[in-house]
């Protein structure tokens, strides 16, 4: 589905990515965790086309295809989703306006019929109930006066109605009690299916034990310095990242 | 040098035209305007068309827009009304009662005022001053022609334009609507002068619209003097909307009595050069004074609004949002003045103004001014010029939604915060409408019309 191959990338003339390999199949969910500063959030912005990083060498193809080419809209309708480490507020473009657009554009680019108002609506709640958004944050602008658990709902919540083959979560734990965090796994759960895969960017092991990853990565100083399973995140947070630093 | 030469020379071509038609300005005119009218040109003379350097139009150069020979309609012409034309122009047809004015003149025939409620007046400032006189000279009072030279110009030059008054306690349940109208076969300047008196506890939504028929250079230079009575209550809607050629001097003074209530909203859809004065003298405790404003400019047009707002007496509120849209090589001004005077404590004054610029080559000044002479105030300003937030377009594109489409959002989200404070709500949908059309880059007007690409 996803394959990175000796991927560099800069920003403003500094290398942060220094060859990234990566093969994520249909089904799979890869955790990918290191230190402050490793690469993360730079990989997953990358993946979902953000125009400051400059991509120096190396390839990604998505179903095949190639992604960097794509523009950030066309990456999303063809299936990827990034849920934000920081989720930003956009007053005056209500929420539903933006949420109807972006699962009409989906619906467009798969040659379906685009939902009336009151389909959407419907569709809209359904899928609330499920990521446990308070009604009221759909009256709003987009995540204005949001709080920081309500913005990673939210994340969860578009990642619900636009139903991704591949998901990337930013950190989309950090900054979640443990109430927020269950439900913020019971949605990206609900969308596990084998056509559909995960990218988990994240500091704690703690999301795993409700997100449970088949591969686990440790992103450091911009490459992938040990690849293992589960066991690797629980080691991770045992032992912290000193060992990783002083090996590599 | 060459600067002075041109101001004197554009300036005495204009003073030069004033002595030669001066009998037919004076001819049929009431004596309460022929009364101003030698006083207000002596007034002209001694200030000219101004340049940059008068301090009140630094942001705006109005030579340019006096450069073309114009012709004058210094007397009544019975026009037609094209309705169908007209609508289907982008003025917004609404539930209204219609009004036109056809280059500066008030047409009684083609005006629905039959359906207006009793004591309410609107005629032809022309009829009014010579047949009521006395309503006139109870309120005409507040431009005055030595502080600014477009008034002094326009009360020189004035004959005709509306006259609306709507008497105690009287409330209008349905909008007023008045389409100022320009229409000619040759380049025109219009001069207009209108009253509006909205007496104790009534209440009045007027809607003034500007249309041009076809395209010649047009110069409109209009003042409309509004008094608003005690707990009276007032919103102005003024709707710019013409082309590239069209220059419209607009300056509004409204003064308001006790616990009065006015809202201004100026809508500049499409212009070549727009000017709005806007001045409000809060003249009595517990006024509450909002004035919006919301712009788009593209190609080289040039808006630039000035306000100024006296609180002259204590325990009132003023309340100003101005936004500006800004593509290509368009150009922006904002000047905002509050003066609050000694002894008007307890005053509450805000003002705002956002600038959003699509490109580089777009330019925006913004001069807020704050002159206080009390002690017990609350009094803030802020201003901004940015371009559309990168991050949240990022954001909407990361959602599905495609490039221009996800700046359209933007740029409707920026003007939305104005343009929801518009009560009127066939006409708050219309110019939503209307700014969505012009965002898209489509003219603000319709494909119909004959009027090249360019304007």
């Amino acid at each position: 589905m996803l394959s990175i191959k000796d991927l560099y990338v800069s920003v403003e003339g500094m290398e942060i990515l220094k060859g990234i390999n990566l093969e994520v199949k249909p089904g799979e969910v890869h955790a990918i965790m290191g230190p402050n500063g490793s690469g993360k959030s730079t990989l997953a912005n990358v993946l979902a086309g953000k125009e400051e990083y400059e991509v120096t060498s190396g390839s990604v193809l998505f179903d095949g295809e190639d992604l960097l080419e794509k523009a950030p809209e066309d990456r999303a309708k063809d299936g990827l989703f990034l849920s934000f480490q920081y989720p930003v507020e956009i007053p005056g473009v209500p929420m539903v306006n933006f949420l109807k657009s972006a699962v009409n554009e989906h619906r467009k680019h798969k040659g379906e019929k685009e939902l009336t108002a009151g389909e959407f609506l419907k569709l809209m709640r359904e899928k609330m109930d499920m990521v446990d958004m308070h009604p009221n944050l759909t009256n709003r602008s987009v995540n204005e006066g949001f709080s920081g658990g309500e913005k990673k709902k939210n994340e969860i919540f578009q990642m619900a109605l636009l139903e991704p083959r591949l998901a990337i979560l930013d950190e989309t734990d950090s900054g979640l009690d443990i109430d927020a965090l269950k439900t913020v796994a019971n949605g990206v759960n609900a969308l596990r299916s084998p056509e559909r895969s995960a990218i988990v960017v994240t500091h704690y092991q703690r999301l795993l034990d409700y997100i449970v990853p088949d591969f686990v990565h440790i992103l450091y100083k911009g490459k992938i310095v040990k690849t293992a399973g589960k066991e690797l995140a629980l080691e991770l947070e045992e032992k912290g990242y000193d060992w990783i630093k002083t090996d590599n | 040098m060459s600067v002075t030469l041109e101001k004197v020379d554009l300036s005495l071509k204009y003073t030069a035209y004033y002595k030669q038609v001066k009998e037919e300005l004076f001819e049929g005119s009431s004596d309460i305007l022929n009364a101003q009218r030698s006083k207000a040109f002596q007034s002209f003379v001694m200030q000219g068309i101004p340049t940059r350097k008068n301090e009140d139009y630094k942001y705006t150069n109005l030579h340019p827009s006096f450069a073309p020979e114009f012709a004058f309609v210094h007397s009544r012409t019975d026009e037609e009304a094209n309705l169908q034309e007209i609508f289907r122009c982008d003025v917004p047809q609404l539930n209204t009662t219609l009004a036109f004015v056809y280059n500066g003149w008030f047409s009684k025939k083609s005006s629905a005022i039959d359906q207006l409620p009793e004591g309410v007046i609107l005629d032809s400032l022309e009829n009014i001053s010579k047949e009521r006189p006395e309503l006139l000279s109870k309120y005409a009072s507040l431009a005055n022609p030595d502080e600014d030279p477009m008034v002094a110009m326009n009360t020189a030059f004035a004959k005709d334009g509306f006259f609306l008054f709507v008497p105690k306690g009287v409330v209008l349940d349905k909008a007023i609507q008045i389409i100022n109208l320009m229409k000619g076969s040759s380049d025109l300047l219009v001069t207009q002068r209108n009253y509006i008196c909205v007496e104790e506890g009534a209440k009045l939504q007027l809607l003034l619209c500007d249309h041009s028929e076809n395209l010649n250079n047009y110069l409109s230079n209009s003042v409309t003097e509004v008094f608003a009575g005690s707990n009276a209550e007032v919103e102005f809607y003024a709707l710019q909307n013409q082309h590239n050629k069209a220059t419209s001097i607009h300056s509004v003074f409204v003064e308001q009595q006790r616990d009065s209530r006015v809202t201004t909203h100026t809508a500049s859809l499409h212009g070549g050069l727009i000017r709005n004065n806007l001045k409000f003298i809060l003249n009595g405790e517990n006024c509450e004074a909002n004035m919006y404003g919301i712009t788009f400019l593209d190609k080289k047009q040039h808006a630039d609004n000035f306000t100024q707002v006296i609180h002259a007496k204590p325990h009132c509120v003023s309340n100003q949002v101005y936004k500006n849209v800004l593509d290509e090589q368009s150009t922006g001004a904002f000047s905002g003045r509050i003066h609050v005077v000694r002894d008007a404590q307890k005053t509450n004054a805000f003002q705002r103004n956002n600038n959003l610029l699509l490109t580089d080559q777009a330019t925006m000044q913004t001069k807020p001014q704050l002159i206080i002479d009390a002690d017990d105030v609350k009094c803030s300003h802020g201003a901004t010029v940015g371009q559309i937030d990168e991050e949240a377009l990022f954001y909407l594109r990361a959602r599905g939604i495609d490039e221009d489409k996800a700046r359209l959002m933007m740029m409707n989200a920026f003007a939305h915060e104005v343009i929801q404070e518009i009560k009127l709500e066939p006409l708050r949908e219309r110019i939503d409408e209307l700014v969505d059309k012009r965002l898209r880059g489509e003219l603000a007007r319709c494909h119909e019309c004959s009027y090249g690409k360019d304007c």
